[in-house]
Order: C-alpha cells, then sequence, then structure tokens
C-alpha cells in the first residue's frame, strides 16, 4: 500500500471525478495527495478483524415516513437557477450535445 | 450618526427582552448592527451578503406585530447564517464560484424555525469553499481576519460565523460543523461555539459536505443563548432522515449552572501530540476553575484519539466526492463555457466547469476522496478508515459508561489563531490543527468550545467539552457555571471605540 501516487493515477482520478485538471494541478495534486496518503498509512496498524463500519453515528434507527403524495417544487422555481433552461411550452433544463 | 444603541454586549437574551418588553425596538436594534457591519466590514471580510433594506422591513414587522408574538423565543433578535445554509430567494453561494448566482427556492428547515421563533437575518457569513477548510483562507471572496489580530485567520470554516459575534456585527450566528467547523473558529475568536449530537438538528437545505458528519449549529457570546438556539432548531424534521425526535424545548428555558459533582474526563496523553505551550497553561487553568467548584476530574485514556485525523481526512473528502457530483452546470449556478471547442459536448462542459467552478481544496478533496472510493482502494482506505471510526466510538463509550465520566474536556485547537497564509501550502499541517475537533464528528457526540483565556498576546484559546449522546443539557450546564466563574469571559476584540 505504501507506494507512491503517480501522475497518470491523479489523471485517471481526475477522469473518474470529472474534473478536467491543468498541468500545474495535476503535479501539485500528485505531491500533496501522495503525502496525505502516506500520512493515512497509519491506518493499516491497527486491528480491525472483527469490527464492523461506522456508516452512520447515530444510535437510532431513522424512522420511515408514510408515502404520502406531497406537492414538489414547481418546476418554474427548479429551473430558475439553471444557466440555460427552457420554461415555456415543456419545461427543461439544456445542455450541450450528449451523443456524437 | 452613531447608532442609537451600542450593541456591544448584547445577548440572544437581552434583546429578546428588550424587543418583547417594548424597551427598544427591533428596528433600531437591527440598525446598530447594520451599522457594526459597515464600520468594520471592510476589514474582516466575515460577511458575504448583508441584507440591509430585507432586514429593517423583517424588523418593522417584528415591531408592528410584537404584541402578538411576545412569547417567541427569538423576537426581533439578529442573526447570520453561513453561506452554506440555503436561504430562500437570497444568495447562498458556499464561498465558491461554482455556486454565483445562486439563489435557493427554499429554505433550510433551521432558517424557518429560526424565522418562526422571530429572528432576523441580516446577512450571510463567509466560509472556506463548501465548509472544506480550517482557516477561510480557501473562500472565493478572500479570507475573513481575526478581530483580536487582523494579520491572523479567525479560524474555519465558519470563520465568517465567528468574527460575525466576536466583532457584534450579530448576537449570534448559525454554522455547520463537519470536523470543528463551528468550534475551531469560536475558539480561536474567543466565542462559545456548539455542534449538537448528530441528529440533533435538521441539515435540509444546508448545502452537504459529509453527510454522516455534517451538523448545524450556534456561535454565541453565551451558553444560555447557544441552548435557547439549540431549543429553537431542534428536533424532528421530516425532510432529514437522520434527525431524530429527542426532546429540546428544555433548552428554552434559563440554563442552571452546575459544576459540583461532575466526573470530567481529561485525556492526559492526547495533550502530549505538540500542544502549544500557552494553550496547554490555559487548558490546565480551566480545570482548575472546574475543580475548584466542586468538579472531579478523571484520567481517561482514549486509545484511538491519534487515528482521528487520518479517519477524518478519508471519510470526509469520500463523502464529499459524492456530495458534490451534484455540481456539473446544469441545474444551478456556474457553467464554463465550451463552445469554442470543435466538437462541444456536455461532458467537456462537466469536467470544465467543475475546474473552473471548484477552487483548489475543494478539487484536492474530491481527488482524494474519488481516490479513497475506487476498485482496488476501497477497502484498503475507506472500509478500513471506517472501521477505526467505530474503535474511536468506543473509546467513547467506554469513558462514558463504565468509568462514569460526564464530559470530556480537551482544549478545542492545538495552537492560538494562525498567520494567514501560514499553512496554505502545506495541505496536511492544516488538517493536523483539527486533532481536537474531529472526533466529536466521527463519534456523532456533542461538543462545545468555551472561551478558556486569552495567551500573552490577547489571542483567544478554546476550551472544548465532548458529552454523551444527547446531553447537551450537561454541557450547557457546565458551561454556564464556567461562564460566571472566570474573569476573561467578556474580554473582547478592539470593537473600534
Amino acid at each position: 500500500m505504501s507506494k507512491r501516487l503517480t501522475k497518470v493515477e491523479v489523471e485517471q482520478i481526475a477522469a473518474l471525478a470529472h474534473l478536467e485538471l491543468t498541468t500545474d494541478e495535476t503535479e501539485l495534486f500528485t505531491r500533496q495527495l501522495g503525502a496525505i496518503l502516506e500520512y493515512a498509512e497509519r491506518l493499516q496498524e491497527v486491528d480491525t478483524d472483527d469490527i464492523t463500519s461506522t456508516w452512520n453515528p447515530s444510535d437510532i434507527q431513522s424512522p420511515l415516513r408514510r408515502d404520502d403524495v406531497r406537492a414538489s417544487l414547481p418546476s418554474e422555481d427548479a429551473l430558475s437557477n439553471a444557466p440555460d433552461a427552457t420554461v415555456r411550452g415543456p419545461a427543461f433544463f439544456r445542455v450541450p450535445k450528449v451523443i456524437g | 450618526m452613531p447608532p442609537t444603541s451600542a450593541p456591544d454586549n448584547g445577548t440572544v437574551t437581552t434583546i429578546r427582552r428588550a424587543v418583547a418588553g417594548g424597551d427598544r425596538s427591533a428596528v433600531d436594534i437591527c440598525q446598530a448592527y447594520l451599522d457594526r457591519i459597515a464600520a468594520a466590514d471592510g476589514q474582516l471580510n466575515a460577511m458575504t451578503t448583508v441584507l440591509g433594506d430585507d432586514a429593517l422591513a423583517r424588523a418593522d414587522e417584528i415591531d408592528r406585530h410584537r404584541e402578538e408574538w411576545r412569547d417567541r423565543p427569538l423576537l426581533g433578535v439578529p442573526l447570520t447564517v453561513k453561506d452554506v445554509i440555503c436561504t430562500r430567494g437570497l444568495p447562498t453561494t458556499a464561498a465558491s464560484r461554482i455556486l454565483n448566482g445562486f439563489r435557493p427556492p427554499y429554505h433550510a428547515t433551521v432558517v424557518t424555525r429560526l424565522l418562526d421563533a422571530g429572528a432576523v437575518v441580516i446577512g450571510k457569513t463567509n466560509c472556506d469553499e463548501f465548509a472544506m477548510g480550517s482557516s477561510t483562507e480557501h473562500s472565493a471572496y478572500g479570507p475573513s481576519r481575526n478581530p483580536w489580530a487582523p494579520d491572523r485567520t479567525p479560524g474555519g470554516s465558519s470563520g465568517g460565523a465567528a468574527v460575525a459575534v466576536a466583532a457584534r456585527f450579530a448576537p449570534a450566528s448559525i454554522a455547520s460543523d463537519t470536523g470543528g467547523s463551528i468550534r475551531q473558529p469560536a475558539a480561536l475568536c474567543g466565542v462559545v461555539g456548539l455542534k449538537p449530537t448528530y441528529g440533533r438538528v435538521s441539515r435540509y437545505g444546508l448545502l452537504a459536505f459529509a453527510s454522516s458528519l455534517d451538523q448545524i449549529g450556534p456561535i454565541t457570546l453565551t451558553v444560555d443563548d447557544a441552548a435557547t438556539l439549540l431549543g429553537v432548531m431542534a428536533g424532528r424534521d421530516p425532510c432529514d432522515a437522520t434527525s431524530v425526535d429527542e426532546p429540546a424545548n428544555i433548552f428554552l428555558d434559563p440554563v442552571r449552572g452546575e459544576v459540583r459533582g461532575v466526573r470530567v474526563g481529561v485525556p492526559r496523553a492526547v495533550l502530549d501530540s505538540g500542544v502549544d505551550i500557552e494553550v496547554e497553561k490555559s487548558f490546565k487553568e480551566c480545570l482548575r476553575v472546574l475543580t475548584e467548584h466542586g468538579a472531579e476530574l478523571v484520567d481517561v485514556e482514549l486509545p484511538h484519539a491519534s487515528y482521528a485525523i487520518p479517519v477524518y481526512y478519508l471519510v470526509a473528502p469520500a463523502e464529499a466526492s459524492s456530495n458534490l457530483a451534484r455540481y456539473d452546470g446544469v441545474r444551478y449556478g456556474f457553467r464554463a463555457a465550451v463552445s469554442d471547442d470543435l466538437a462541444p459536448n456536455v461532458a467537456a462542459m462537466y469536467d470544465r466547469t467543475r475546474d473552473e467552478g471548484f477552487g483548489t481544496e475543494v478539487k484536492r478533496r474530491i481527488m482524494l476522496g474519488t481516490y479513497a472510493l475506487s476498485a482496488g482502494y476501497y477497502d484498503a482506505y475507506y472500509v478500513q478508515a471506517q472501521r477505526v471510526r467505530s474503535l474511536i466510538r468506543r473509546d467513547y463509550d467506554v469513558a462514558f459508561s463504565e468509568r462514569g465520566i460526564d464530559v470530556i474536556a480537551m482544549p478545542t485547537t492545538p495552537t492560538p489563531a494562525f498567520r494567514l497564509g501560514e499553512h496554505t501550502d502545506d495541505p496536511l499541517a492544516m488538517y493536523l490543527g483539527d486533532v481536537f475537533t474531529v472526533s466529536a464528528n466521527l463519534t456523532g457526540l456533542p461538543a462545545i468550545s468555551l472561551p478558556g483565556g486569552l495567551t500573552t498576546a490577547r489571542l483567544p484559546v478554546g476550551f472544548q467539552l465532548v458529552g454523551r449522546p444527547f446531553d447537551e443539557a450537561t454541557l450547557f450546564s457546565l458551561g454556564d457555571a464556567f461562564e460566571h466563574t472566570v474573569p476573561w469571559w467578556w474580554e473582547h476584540p478592539p470593537l473600534g471605540e
């Protein structure tokens, strides 16, 4: 586990995270994330064989609400912050071409 | 024209009483705080939005309904709200370029509850972008400055919220705490900061950072005010499945300070990890005050405490990388231009929007979290961190149940406020400063930071108490007694007198 992060790995992570990093950012993160992960290596020394994960710190089970039909945000409000949207006629978000 | 009534030591309690009793108008009080902001925020940069006319109109509404609303627990009380909490129709930026221009179509549940209680929201406060940071230096709006020493950080991520209270821009601020973001700036600015128990307060309308850690809480001048604000905000909300139905009305009653017989756990070994000598001195003095008034000190061990930082800095970025996937330039905020590309498409738009819209610290954490969750590393990093997290919680459970400890005392931070720029090139050094605060988030336990005195250079130091689940009452009781005992409580930064 103690191998250093490579630039290629950082580029792969950036692609997964949908970040178009600049060359400078890729170099910076290769160095900094490597140092942070190296620091986190100390977790490997803890014996956790019989330990379950804590996904949620609450001791109390979340109660379920009834599945009632309720009013939701009007589409005009939902679209009001969009960088590009159409509200006349059928309301929708507009984005650059998806395929091709 | 000088303000008609100096806001210097007004508290939530005294302001509410003055307005409800007709001694002062809500408009007059609101104006006095707006004047303070106008005079000092040019230097301190605590505010991202100031609501002048809106706030005065709201204050006027309160004055007109004074008789009818006189029982409301925050009648006419001006508040600031951290800019990661949604306010309907008002800018909510997360101090990020990617939310430039965003005006939420709804209020966060806490905002609705505060307004229903009679509060006046007078502005939004600056913070680290998406609450990621410990200095407010990762804000797209520039850093906030510490009113005690303007060349130093007020802490973060809720730096603006703590500055607003310390500099008397408002008697209280509402903020969020994911790894210390309420308590650390409260400590560095010499005010009270409370992170309630996980589940106590609804996060509906809080821009999510790390959902298993985030909690909303108050920053105030007094412990009683923190209790009042918790009483208003707490309680089950159908819009947040993690919020629980625990009684909270009791917090609206005046807190009764009590120290005698309280068993205070002190994790001595934790103090060996590079604590500033003046912080250590102040911590010992705070403990001495508690014992002098009848508290019993008990040594406790938290054997896994030294793993809290690496656990936190894997779990929080992992959750953040997922939560921040929603910022893609489609539904709100900023969208980068791709029209000059040879073949503009939606994927290029996402990637460029996120690179141009997010700041460096947010990208660093998205990258770290994406890595920790990726195939091949998930078990070694993320799952192992969540397991060690269970061990950290078990240490606290043992202290509380087997040792009969009521609260655990720690410094809030290892050092007083550091200089702006001191840690910006070394993220790991910045992260290590969160050593005393992240455990309360990992375990979900309630924790309060109290003013713990001043260093010789007159920089505030925080004194932190961590309680049992849903036992904020003991934190308040002990904190209130402490408040009325220590001589430094009402020390304040220069207020331009």
